[in-house]
């Protein structure tokens, strides 16, 4: 986690500038390289990508917006195990809510949506941001990164479903025969690799920074 | 007198011999004592004879040879009974042709309907053991076809020394967090009917194996404690480590099945580990393209190396 880049502390930005900061320049699956187990994993699908988005979504704005409610009653020696239960409720309830309401959906992800209780990026940014800001702020992040999330995610999988089902969202959009690579464990690897070589290229046209990813770090998740 | 030649073994080995002891203990000394059973009731005994046959065995007599009188079934599918096509008289029982091949490490419900009798025709234990393993460490790779710890498989497999240190470190406590969460809802959670604290409750065992590890390192082994203490630190928010005593209670298996599923897994994590160090070592050599560089090209290698497991799918130890 300390290889997470920190927001300056004193001054908070505003709402929009939060919400694009997760989306576009912190994205947690294509900038900062976190929680890359369930980007690889669900993603044959859009509609897969979208559900465990939601679920991330959920557990990053509840878990944020809780934290950052009790953040002065936590001790700061036992803030990580406590960050974690409060995780893990929050994953509970969402993991119930969905097999209540999305059960074929839910039968396909469930294992990885019980898992988002050890996603690197929700940690670290109740670690990083919503531990030491107040609640409005911490809550446009919360969704900022949530939204990040759910956008690689859709992103992924409809790469994935198009080229190796040639269908969108269950509906058959290419004429030709799908190419079933990548619709396998091996085409999900080589989707991102292709995906964030992209941004890469980008990047480097664009004479950014060199981002955080290609540090590879010690993230966990 | 201190030898002072490089020790065979890898310095976390010793530390893993209490792990094994316990885990053996827990795995054997049930078998120990058998059940208790009434003496009298009569007693049927089922053993599968592949391809395609059940032999049973009465200590009562057996009237009706007709097909129908016999009912086999999986055991994870008792509701759609496989089709018994022809019964042919043997010694001290009956054996039964089924018109399906019959696979040797899946379990099989066997009922009689006259006399009524009933028992489940199982696999020896080692072969159950054996295929669990095999399946979680290669076929079922958890790096590269379930996409499980990919953060830490990314972060930590740049050097081959490291990514040792971390697949044995992963080992050990992926089996003492599958036994301590196996005894949780085994005993605890399903007893009691709080399936719905499984996730609180695993990532407590996670929690609290490390910890106890980690201090007991420390004070024992404070040499180990400094190579090893690193990798403790990350394990505790990894989706690999949780996965295990997951899938354990989502099949609901018995104990040793569950350690041969942590072990396999383990072994697969610290194999996929290992492999994908000794590539990276060589890619450090190799002229990368500038947008592949970091990141891409690890997931484009990771592809490879999971193209090459997906060979291991038809794998079946005991066909």
């Amino acid at each position: 986690m300390s290889a997470a880049p920190t927001l300056p502390v004193e001054q908070p930005p505003g709402a929009w500038a939060l919400l694009v900061n997760g989306i576009v320049h912190e994205n947690p699956v294509f900038r900062l390289a976190l929680s890359l187990c369930p980007a690889v994993a669900v993603t044959t699908t859009v509609a897969n990508g979208i559900i465990l988005g939601i679920a991330v979504l959920a557990v990053q704005v509840l878990s944020s917006v809780t934290v950052t409610l009790a953040r002065n009653a936590i001790h700061p020696r036992v803030r990580i195990p406590v960050y974690t239960i409060i995780i893990a409720v929050w994953v509970s309830a969402i993991d119930m809510a969905l097999a209540a309401f999305a059960p074929a959906l839910y039968a396909q992800v469930g294992l990885y949506v019980k898992l988002i209780v050890a996603f690197a990026i929700i940690i670290s940014r109740l670690e990083v941001f919503a531990s030491r800001q107040p609640l409005v702020p911490t809550f446009f992040d919360g969704l900022g990164m949530g939204l990040g999330f759910l956008v690689a995610l859709v992103l992924i999988g409809a790469v994935r479903e198009l080229l190796g089902a040639g269908a969108l969202l269950g509906f058959t959009v290419l004429p030709v025969r799908p190419l079933l690579f990548f619709a396998l464990p091996a085409g999900g690897f080589f989707t991102i690799a292709l995906l964030m070589a992209f941004f890469q290229y980008l990047e480097r046209r664009g004479g950014g920074k060199p981002r955080a990813a290609s540090a590879g770090g010690g993230h966990h998740g | 007198m201190a030898d002072r030649r490089r020790p065979v073994f890898p310095p976390g080995a010793q530390a893993l011999v209490p792990v094994l002891l316990l885990v053996l203990g827990l795995v054997f000394v049930p078998r120990l004592a058998p059940p208790v059973r009434a003496a009298s009731a009569p007693t049927l005994k089922a053993r599968v004879q592949p391809p395609d046959r059940v032999r049973l065995t009465f200590d009562a007599p057996v009237t009706d040879l007709a097909p129908g009188n016999f009912r086999v079934a999986e055991a994870s599918a008792p509701d759609a009974p496989l089709t018994v096509s022809a019964v042919e008289p043997a010694a001290h029982g009956v054996t039964l042709v089924l018109a399906s091949p019959l696979r040797r490490t899946a379990r099989y419900d066997v009922r009689v309907a006259d006399p009524p009798l009933r028992t489940v025709a199982a696999p020896a234990l080692w072969m159950i053991l054996v295929s669990v393993f095999l399946s979680s460490a290669l076929i079922q790779n958890f790096v590269f076809t379930r996409y499980l710890g990919l953060c830490i498989f990314f972060g930590v497999s740049k050097k081959v020394g490291t990514s040792v240190g971390m697949g044995i470190t992963f080992t050990a406590v992926m089996i003492a967090t599958a036994a301590f969460a196996w005894v949780m809802d085994t005993w605890v959670l399903r007893p009691m009917h709080l399936g719905f604290l499984q996730v609180l409750v695993f990532i407590g065992a996670v929690a609290c194996v490390v910890q106890f590890l980690d201090t007991m390192l420390r004070k024992t082994h404070p040499v180990l404690h400094k190579s090893f203490g690193v990798y403790l630190v990350l394990i505790t928010t990894n989706c690999i480590i949780l996965a295990v005593p997951l899938l354990n209670a989502q099949g609901q298996v018995s104990f040793a099945e569950a350690m041969a599923l942590a072990l396999g897994s383990g072994s697969g994590f610290a194999l996929a580990l290992f492999l994908m160090s000794c590539a990276r070592e060589r890619l450090e050599l190799a002229r990368v393209p500038q947008a592949f560089q970091g990141l891409p090209i690890a997931f484009a290698l990771a592809g490879l190396f999971a193209l090459a497991f997906m060979g291991f799918s038809g794998l079946d130890f005991f066909r």
